[in-house]
């Protein structure tokens, strides 16, 4: 249970320092080129307003940031996103929860319902949305005709509610594969004999879900919160672009979405750049809200 | 407290069946430890007086009312684990006081019951700590405390003390069985340790591969044993068996061998392999004709013959054990 004296010594530790180096370079590497190199072109750049060519650039300051926080279309972004995240992540870890508990409950073909389940994991999330624009496509999804027989007209193209509903589910989709291995590896990872015991006290399965399973789960909720989240805030660009493209009104543009429209459709670079490291902010913020002060609660 | 009986209870698993028939009346406050090797069924057994397994066909009955379709924690029962099974988010007091607190028990009164059986078990201190901050042997106590404060009509023990160190568990054996004598529960104890089935029970079951060979007080199955399997499982050293002159096979317990000095006396002939003194008595362990090793026990003042030495084995025929 607690690390023993004996067991700290068997951690593997370098006697030099170019070899351990040289083994974490790769990914060092990587971070540098995809992250670091971006990150502070971005932040550069965030303080600038290029001309649409690229050709000449003029220093502001804070300027861009001023103008974005002073801009309604941007200030109505961050509720979307807020709305958009909060709704993705909770569906997809309560559905995926809801199936893993369920799996979790089967002796027979457990196998195949797991395999089953993990597919659309596999799904690129342009391709899932592309899947679920034509389920709901207003001239000829299959689902739509089956709205319209039950007499909801179905258009996402000009509702608010039902284009953030749309790429909602679409975005939860992908995401509950990945969510339920999780779930159901630390549904099984729990001692068998410690629900017995809570049988035997008493306690019937959903008083056993409440008290004994879900406050065992919570190191994975947890990290499949934190996950799910920076997920919902980046990862799902395919989803939208391909569905909503933002729309309609901008009742779909999450922030990510809106530093590519500014930036590749508007070409406004400097206010695109000055989105990324507002973005970058937030997610940061978040991680760290989400550790100091949910990670109390959490058991491990 | 309650009587608790098992009518031809059996178990398959498929097609297999594992337990073939048990039957036992278990009188109020009766301590019946259920002994057997590993894979004989003992545990499954337990599990489905627990509800923890269903019962294939045959009845259990807890207090005269057949309990077969009850769920869990429709029994009565509190049940010990032999990893304990306690809840490693919440700490000793509520781990004690979670079935209280289900069955809706008074505030004030889960306290008193938690801190009155946490002062039995001494483990009064270790109340706001969390199961991982506890030795062996004290979580040991908790696993009880949680079983005894529910104030159940049966407890059931599964190999509690198995994950013990030798010392502790020759202590706990002895404060369980006092334990449940001062409260006065029916308890199921199953065990692999026939030193823990002879010193703790008031019967005993000894079950070999699904069937309860002998039911009885220690004592009785020791020097009573009814079949082979019994004989040689129960006692330690085990009792050895043997083909003597024309009279087939017999079993004699180690004790009721005695060595006669010089080759060919005696009703046996044997050589000496090697002793082990042990003190109060000394263990000789010798060699037939034909090859197979029998234990003889003698007092540890007895002279101890050297290895190699032809000798005769001697022992009273009111102690020749003949099975089927």
């Amino acid at each position: 249970m607690t690390g023993t004296p004996a067991a700290m010594d068997k951690r593997v530790t370098f006697k030099g320092l170019w070899l351990p180096l040289l083994l974490v370079l790769p990914q060092i590497v990587i971070t540098a080129v995809f992250f670091f190199y971006p990150a502070g072109q971005a932040i550069w750049q965030s303080l600038y307003i290029p001309d649409p060519f690229g050709l000449s650039m003029k220093f502001v300051g804070l300027g861009n940031f001023e103008y974005l926080l002073g801009d309604p279309y941007y200030r109505a972004s961050f509720l979307t996103t807020a709305v958009f995240s909060v709704l993705v992540t909770v569906v997809s870890m309560g559905v995926a929860l809801w199936l893993a508990v369920l799996a979790d409950r089967l002796i027979k073909g457990s196998g195949t319902y797991r395999t089953l389940l993990i597919w659309p994991y596999a799904v690129a999330p342009a391709v899932a949305g592309v899947l679920w624009l034509f389920m709901f496509n207003t001239r000829v999804g299959v689902v739509t005709w089956y709205l319209g027989v039950l007499g909801y007209d179905w258009n996402h193209v000009l509702n608010d509610n039902e284009a953030m509903g749309l790429v909602v589910i679409a975005s939860a989709w992908g995401r509950i594969s990945y969510n339920f291995l999780f779930f159901l590896a630390g549904l099984q990872s729990i001692p068998r004999s410690v629900i017995e015991a809570a049988a035997i006290d008493g306690a019937r399965f959903w008083t056993r879900f409440r008290t004994i399973v879900f406050p065992l789960l919570s190191p994975t909720t947890f990290f499949l919160l934190v996950v799910n989240v920076v997920y919902a805030f980046f990862e799902t660009f395919g989803v939208i672009h391909t569905i909503t493209s933002g729309g309609p009104q901008q009742a779909t543009t999450i922030l990510v979405y809106k530093v590519y429209a500014d930036g590749f459709v508007g070409q406004d670079l400097g206010s695109s750049a000055a989105q990324s490291v507002i973005l970058l902010a937030i997610v940061s913020v978040l991680t760290i809200i989400q550790f100091r002060f949910v990670e109390r609660r959490v058991h491990y | 407290m309650a009587t608790l009986s098992l009518r031809d209870v059996k178990k398959r698993f498929g097609k297999t069946e594992v337990i073939h028939g048990v039957n036992i009346d278990i009188e109020e406050g009766e301590f019946i430890v259920i002994v057997g090797p590993s894979g004989c069924g003992k545990s499954t057994l337990l599990r489905m007086v627990a509800g923890l397994e269903t019962v294939t066909s045959g009845e259990i009955a807890i207090d005269g009312a057949r309990v077969n379709e009850k769920e869990p924690m429709d029994r009565d029962i509190a049940m010990v684990f032999q990893n304990y099974a306690l809840y490693p988010h919440m700490s000793v007091f509520d781990n004690m006081a979670y079935g209280l607190k289900i069955a809706g028990t008074p505030k004030g009164e889960i306290a008193e019951r938690v801190e009155q059986a946490a002062d039995l078990l001494q483990i009064r201190d270790f109340l706001a700590r969390k199961p991982r901050e506890l030795s062996g042997g004290q979580r040991q106590r908790v696993a009880m405390g949680r079983a005894i404060v529910r104030k159940p009509a049966v407890f059931l023990f599964d190999e509690p003390l198995s994950n013990l160190d030798a010392k502790l568990r020759v202590q706990m054996r002895l404060e369980i069985r006092q334990l449940q004598r001062e409260l006065g529960v029916t308890s199921l104890y199953v065990t692999h340790d026939q030193v823990e089935a002879m010193t703790m029970a008031d019967r005993m079951i000894v079950m070999n591969a699904g069937h309860a060979d002998q039911i009885g007080a220690p004592l009785e199955v020791y020097s009573n044993p009814a079949t082979e399997f019994v004989a040689g499982f129960i006692g330690s050293p085990p009792t050895n068996f043997f083909e003597a002159g024309g009279r087939g096979r017999i079993g004699v317990r180690p004790e009721h061998l005695s060595i006669v000095e010089g080759a060919g006396a005696g009703q046996l002939g044997a050589t000496v392999a090697n002793a082990e003194p042990l003190g109060a008595e000394t263990l000789v362990h010798v060699r037939l004709e034909n090859g197979s090793l029998l234990t003889v026990r003698q007092d540890g003042a007895a002279p101890i013959p050297a290895e190699g030495t032809g000798i005769g084995l001697a022992w009273d025929g009111r102690h020749e054990m003949r099975f089927g």
